[in-house]
Parts: C-alpha cells; structure tokens; sequence
C-alpha cells in the first residue's frame, strides 16, 4: 500500500492542544522595589544612572547605555505626559479590559516612559503631549495593575 | 524550604495557558484514523534503508529519502525499557500532576524498527522485565489521538 | 572579507492554515528545493543552521525535530545548530561559520506555523512579566504606538501607509509563493478595520505557514557550480533597547547602525543611487517607510514622500518590495529569509516581478518588538 495510491482519502487532522506550564518570575531586588513602594505608598519610582543622569522608570538595576549599577532612589510623577498612544480593537484573551488604550507615559522627573493603560477618555480625545495622572487601585497587591490606567489630568 | 523575604515578590503566570492547533500531517493523520476506526497499527517503510518507522513520517533521515510504503505492525510488541514515575511531574498540557505510580514503557512493535513510547502497566507486585511481551489496551472511547491506546499490559 | 555566495534558494507557497504538512514536512520541502536549485545533494552539505522558534512551533527546543528534515539526522556527517530569530541572522550566523574555515558551505532553514498558535499571546509573552505583560499587550499594539508616534512627529497621512499596503499587495498578487495574491485599492485599505490605530486590518502583515531555505558557500565552492550565484557584499546587524519606553519610536537607531555596517562592508557611499532593489521586512505598512528613512534610502521623515515619488514602485527607480513583501506573506522567522531569497532572484533576473537588471540588492530582517534588531544584507551579482 503506497501512500501516494490513498493520499486523496487521507483528511488531514489537527490536534487541539494546549501548553500550560506555570511560572513564578522573580520581580528582583529593584522591581520587588517599587511594586511594594507602589502598592504601600502610591508612590512611583525610578531608579537614576550616576553617569548619564537618566532615571528609569520602570526601574533597572544597570544603565544598558553607560554599563554601570544604578543605585539612587527617585520619586517620580505622579503626572506624566502622553508621547505614545493607541488602541487595541481586535479582542484578545489576554486584555484586561475591553479595547484597552495603551499610552507610553514619560513621568516628571523621569527618563523613560512607562507602558500602561489609559482611562477616563474616549481615544479621540487623547492628544500626544497632554498631561495624564494615575488612578490607583483601592486593592493593591504589588502588580503593575495597582495602577488601574492614567486618565487625563484635570 | 528558604523563608519567604517580604522585600522580594514573585510575579505568577496564574491560569495563563497558549493554545495549540497541531497540525499531525497525512502521515500522522493516517496513523491516527487507522488506530481509531480499526485499532490496527501501521508504519511505513523506507525503500533504501528497509527500516519501518512507527509512529509513521514522510522522511527518512538516515537515507534523507520520502517514504511510501505502508506496513501493518504489532499490536503486539516487545518492551524494551521501562520505568516507573513516582514523583509526577506537571503535564504540560493540563499545568496537573498525573496520580502516581504509573509507568512508561518503550514498546517495539512486531514488524517495526522503531519504538513507541507510551504508559504501561505497573504489575501489583512489580514482575515487569525488559523483553516482556505487551499488548496495547484501547482507551473505551477512541478519539484519533494516541490516548484511543490507555496503555500497554503484559501478556 | 572571503567572499560568500548564495548558491541555492527555495521558499514554499505561504498560506494559512496549511493542515497538510507538518513544519518538518516544509522543512524537507525547502531543503530539498535548495539542493535542488544549487544542483547539490545532500551529502555536499557540511553544515546546517536551522531557524525556529518554540513558542511558534509550541515544542520545547524545536529545532530537535526538524534535524532529519533539514538533512542533519546523525550519522550523515554534518554539524547542526540552530538561531531562534529572524532567518536574516540564521544566515548571518551560517556565514560567519563558512568564514570560520571549518565549513565550505551552509544550509540555513527557517520554519513556521503561525496558524498553529495564538499570535496575541505568543508576542504578549514578547514583555516583561514584571512590568508590562499583564497590560495585555502584543506586536500589533507595539508597533501601532510606533506608528503613532512617527505619523505624529512627521505629519504623515493615512493615505501613506495605506498606499505601502496597496503597492505591496499589487506586486504580491503576481508572486506565486505569496499568501495573499489579491490586489487592493486604497480605499479598501483606508476603510478595512481598525487593528490598532493608526494600523488597519489590511496594514498589518498576514500570519502565515511557510519555510524557506539558502545555502551559503565559500567562494572555492560556489565557483565549481554551474548556476552563477549572488554575492554577499556585507551584512551588518544591531539592536537597540528591548523596553518601548526606553526607545525613540519615530527612528530607528539600530536599523541605522546595521545599515552602516553593511554598506561600509560593501563600500556602498549613496544607498539610494547604489542599491536597485530592496526587500525589506515592513511587518506593518508605516515600517516600510520608517525603515526606508533609516536605511539612508531618504531623510528622515521622507518615507511618505518616497512612497509618493513612485520610486519605491516595481517600475521605479528604488524599487522596494517587488515581491510584495512582508504584506504580501509573514511566517514568523521565515520573513527574513524570504527577503534574501526574493533579492537574490532579482540579482539572477528570475523574480516574479523582475527589476531591470540589478547589480546590487538589499535584503533586511527584523526582530523583536516593533523592531528592536536588525539585520541588514547587500548581495551583488558579481
């Protein structure tokens, strides 16, 4: 028997599958940082870099520019500025909204911009440039989502 | 066990799963249908090397050659290794631990020149030797997957 | 540098989902498609790069599986290894192992099965667990905040991006190996639905099945061959920051700097008077025109005005994506490598649409989140 003699009555299968395997990653000395300064206190940190000035936030332990350890705590924000910004209109298993907005936000004093969520506006109503402020959650639990999204300052 | 550090977080992936759409391909397929509406076995054989592949497959490595032709196998077989899991571990698809005991038995199938890998059943009492004979019992439902084989027993 | 020639190329047809094959039975197809092409038989191949990737093929070290497929089952004498990354490095890798004098020659093998996993949660599992992963973000959102950023900071219209998406998919209509082989208008385009503003549905690359191979030889080698090769005149590669919030989105630093690299290599001085053809990985329409500004193909910002020169066009004089590019057919991984193919087939006058007579072609890859790597390839016909 010859494949090529029955290949024609051969339906092609899938197998449905998953891959399900958990992790539990280590937020690190500087992340485990600031996901308890933020869940504790509100308050949002970066770290600064003692060559180039630049403070990160989210924090790094090492300026990727300058190859040095940043060590020196700084308290930014909590306003921003909007440099980035969009929404996701096709759904997504993984959104933790309904078309969430996404906006990248540069905190006063900071030297990077945040990845987050934005609320409180209809997209067309965001403009790059204009001021956001974070809304925090009641329920904080040491999550990047301790900060529910940024909404527009008043 | 080393005391939890307050300081220091852990981020959990929690439920999160991906998905998969595998696709088996004719060979597979083939295998797979013939396994489930006739619980026959089939491999297929390469025209230089000789060699029966079981599982089948297009390619034959060794000799970097398609193949054809197709050969009924087993269901009997061989057991040339096994071994006995007693502490599980996580099954990639479900994120669960099966229930221990339970062995895996590396089964050549009459006719075939390779083997498959599949459970086998741990005797009450041990007695399972490298070289049994084995005989696959069918999973009561058959869904052309390789779970319509529960496992293989001694004979 | 040795000079290194591509002696061999094959690509599948791309589509999705392509239920008949397993990505070792494509691998096999493209493997010997290359042989083939190159009038070699396996067993002149010393050596065997494979690209894949295992959150794509949903296995644990994929590359394990395609060994037999890709000529490399042990006892056949050849050394294996394997990139997980765009196929542009896969043969960057393959052509510093043939620079290494270990090898005369090298097969590079890219595979991928986009419609077997979720792309949104594959590419979501691209961020930080820490800091952005729960924001459920993923590669559309990412390069939509970089398209938003560039549109903004040039003033750009919508009509620019859209107008890549028609050109591509006009020249991919006639590429037999292309996944989407219908031509577009621009107001099919302009109101197709929004994926993530300012990208729309039809901006954004199809998710495709597909593998394609080359195979790389010293130039002793290439020269025993009967089919004339293409040349490597330089290869240059960079990456820049992996956080969105840490980049400047408008530009493209890395893409720069990779640039640089290969022209220096290649002794290329004016890119847009130099190079005749270029396939380049625009995974979205605005990435066409940003990579153009940053490949030194024109200032930056003038990636609209490029487009709307008619150069870029098949009959014009930088002709960009005659293949139909990344819009035309995107199996992950497998894109880059598509693209030295394509430049590689203008270089012999045998592409689908064919640029008139080219000397120098340019073929570049990216990796990462809205680009965060590069790699940038110059081939020469002589």
């Amino acid at each position: 028997m010859k494949t090529s003699d029955t290949v024609n009555e051969i339906k092609p299968q899938i197998l449905e599958s998953r891959i399900k395997v958990p992790y539990s990653w280590s937020a690190g000395e500087v992340g485990s940082h600031f996901l308890i300064q933020l869940r504790d206190h509100k308050k949002i940190l970066g770290l600064r870099c003692p060559e180039c000035n630049k403070v990160y936030v989210p924090p790094k332990k090492t300026c990727g520019a300058c190859f040095v350890r940043c060590q020196e705590w700084v308290e930014v924000g909590p306003e921003g500025t909007l440099v980035a910004f969009t929404q996701a209109r096709a759904p997504s298993p993984v959104h933790p909204v309904e078309q969430p907005i996404y906006g990248l936000i540069l905190l006063s004093g900071a030297g990077t911009a945040l990845l987050h969520l934005i609320g409180g506006s209809p997209l067309g109503n965001l403009k790059t440039g204009m001021k956001l402020t974070p809304v925090f959650r009641e329920e904080r639990k040491g999550s990047i989502l301790d900060i529910e999204y940024f909404r527009p300052a008043p | 066990m080393a005391v939890k550090n307050p300081n220091l977080l852990t981020i959990s992936s929690g439920e999160a799963q991906q998905p998969f759409h595998y696709s088996i391909g004719l060979y597979g397929s083939r295998f797979l249908e013939e396994l489930k509406s006739r619980g026959r076995f089939f491999g297929v054989r390469c025209a230089s090397c000789r060699n029966v592949y079981v599982p089948p497959r297009f390619i034959c490595g060794p000799c970097f050659k398609g193949m054809d032709e197709w050969v009924e196998v087993g269901p009997e077989g061989t057991l040339t290794t096994f071994t006995v899991i007693r502490f599980a571990f996580l099954d990639p698809e479900t994120g669960l631990k099966r229930p221990v005991p339970y062995g895996y038995g590396v089964v050549r199938l009459d006719g075939a020149d390779t083997n498959l890998l599949h459970f086998v059943k741990i005797p009450e009492g041990g007695g399972l030797r490298v070289g049994d004979r084995v005989a696959p019992v069918f999973a009561q439902i058959r869904r052309g997957n390789l779970q319509d084989i529960a496992h293989f027993e001694k004979i | 540098m040795e000079r290194i020639a591509i002696v061999g190329v094959a690509q599948t047809k791309f589509s999705a989902p392509r239920v008949d094959k397993t990505f070792a039975d494509l691998v096999y197809e493209v493997t010997t498609g290359a042989l083939k092409d190159a009038g070699l038989e396996i067993a002149d191949i010393d050596n065997i790069v494979t690209v894949s990737n295992d959150f794509w093929d949903g296995r644990t070290i994929s590359s394990m599986a395609v060994g037999d497929a890709a000529g490399a089952a042990f006892g056949r004498g050849k050394n294996i290894s394997t990139v997980e990354g765009d196929g542009t490095l896969g043969a960057l890798y393959g052509l510093t192992r043939i620079l290494s004098g270990s090898y005369q020659n090298t097969l590079v093998v890219a595979h991928a099965k986009a419609s077997e996993g979720d792309n949104r949660l594959i590419t979501n599992a691209f961020f930080d667990p820490i800091f952005e992963r729960a924001l459920g973000v993923d590669d559309v959102t990412a390069a939509a905040l970089q398209a938003q950023v560039y549109q903004c900071r040039f003033g750009l219209a919508r009509e620019d991006f859209a107008g890549v998406a028609v050109k591509n998919r006009k020249n991919a209509a006639k590429n037999p190996c292309a996944h989407h082989q219908k031509e577009l208008s621009l107001s099919e385009v302009m109101n197709s639905p929004d994926l993530a503003p300012p990208i729309n549905a039809l901006e954004a690359r199809p998710l495709s099945d597909g593998a394609a191979a080359i195979i790389l030889a010293s130039e002793n080698f290439a020269k025993k061959l009967a089919r004339r090769p293409a040349w490597v005149a330089g290869v240059g590669s960079s990456a820049e920051d992996y956080r969105l919030g840490e980049r400047t989105l408008w530009k493209s630093p890395s893409l720069s700097e990779a640039a640089q690299r290969a022209y220096a290599v290649a002794g290329v001085r004016e890119p847009s008077k130099e190079i005749q053809v270029a396939e380049i990985s625009e995974f979205f329409a605005h990435q066409e025109l940003l990579w153009s500004e940053n490949l030194g193909f024109c200032a930056q910002g003038e990636g609209g005005r490029l487009l709307q020169s008619g150069q870029t066009q098949a009959t014009g004089a930088l002709p960009i994506n005659p293949s139909g590019g990344c819009l035309g057919a995107c199996a992950p991984l497998v894109a880059g490598l598509v693209r030295i193919i394509e430049a590689t087939l203008q270089l012999r006058g045998e592409a689908a649409t064919q640029v008139r007579e080219p000397r120098l072609a340019l073929a570049h890859g990216q990796n990462g989140l809205a680009g965060q790597s590069h790699c940038v390839w110059i081939l020469s016909r002589n």
